[in-house]
């Protein structure tokens, strides 16, 4: 069972990243939509986390058009991040078994 | 594949209501099917026809009625929810002795129930909120 987490809340605001990472598998994705576009910036203090997951084999994609309206460049993105619109937001809805959103 | 979709925001507390609609067009624009969108917790502020944002801002009652005018959406607000905010129809404003209904086109009052059943027969349940 594959499972697409979405992280709505900044890192440095919430805590909702570091706990979607502590409960994410191999097979999840975890997808930053609104203020959780942040947690995707390179060199941060949520960068080593995501590593690690990544390591682990969990997918990462940000939302494009929140990075955008945000005023943060996606050439900033961490390596690894794939940058979707909303219709690659519905794919992996689609592609995945669950969603489980991190409010 | 059939989306179902829980909105917990109103349209003035942060992104929620904005992203619960963007994702519901693109999915409807790419062949996807939506079950049903449910309005709970502050969500229902997104069904009162009272609204009246500023001529430049959006109005997000007024771009999901349109959006289920076009697609035949089923927007059901919980009835819990609403009566608490002020959210009736013809009905409910009778039955709590109200001047009048306020609830916007193409939205209707219902029960959890709604939300479960949403959950059972839709593909994947998306939640958006706060």
């Amino acid at each position: 069972m594959s499972t697409l987490h979405t992280v709505n809340k900044s890192p440095f605001d919430r805590n909702s990243l570091d706990t979607c990472l502590s409960v994410t598998k191999a097979d999840a994705t975890v997808l930053m939509i609104e203020d959780g576009v942040a947690g995707a910036m390179q060199n941060t203090t949520a960068s080593a986390g995501i590593s690690d997951a990544m390591a682990k084999g969990v997918k990462f994609a940000v939302l494009g058009e929140d990075l955008r309206a945000r005023g943060l460049p996606a050439d900033r993105v961490m390596d690894g991040f794939s940058v979707v619109d909303y219709a690659g937001f519905v794919q992996l809805s689609a592609d995945h078994d669950n969603v489980q959103s991190w409010l | 594949m059939k989306f179902a979709i829980q909105i917990n925001e109103g349209p003035f507390t942060h992104q929620a209501a904005d992203t619960a609609y963007q994702f519901t067009k693109a999915a409807l624009a790419n062949g996807h099917e939506i079950f049903r969108v449910f309005f709970y917790h502050d969500g229902v502020n997104n069904g009162t026809m009272y609204g009246v944002p500023p001529i430049d801002d959006r109005n997000v009652q007024q771009m999901w009625s349109e959006l289920a005018e076009e697609h035949d959406l089923d927007l059901v607000v919980c009835v819990a929810a609403a009566q608490r905010r002020g959210i009736m129809d013809e009905d409910e404003s009778k039955r709590h002795g109200k001047g009048a209904a306020n609830i916007a086109p193409k939205f209707r009052i219902s029960g959890l129930g709604q939300l479960i059943e949403a959950g059972i027969q839709a593909d994947r349940l998306l939640v958006f909120g706060d």
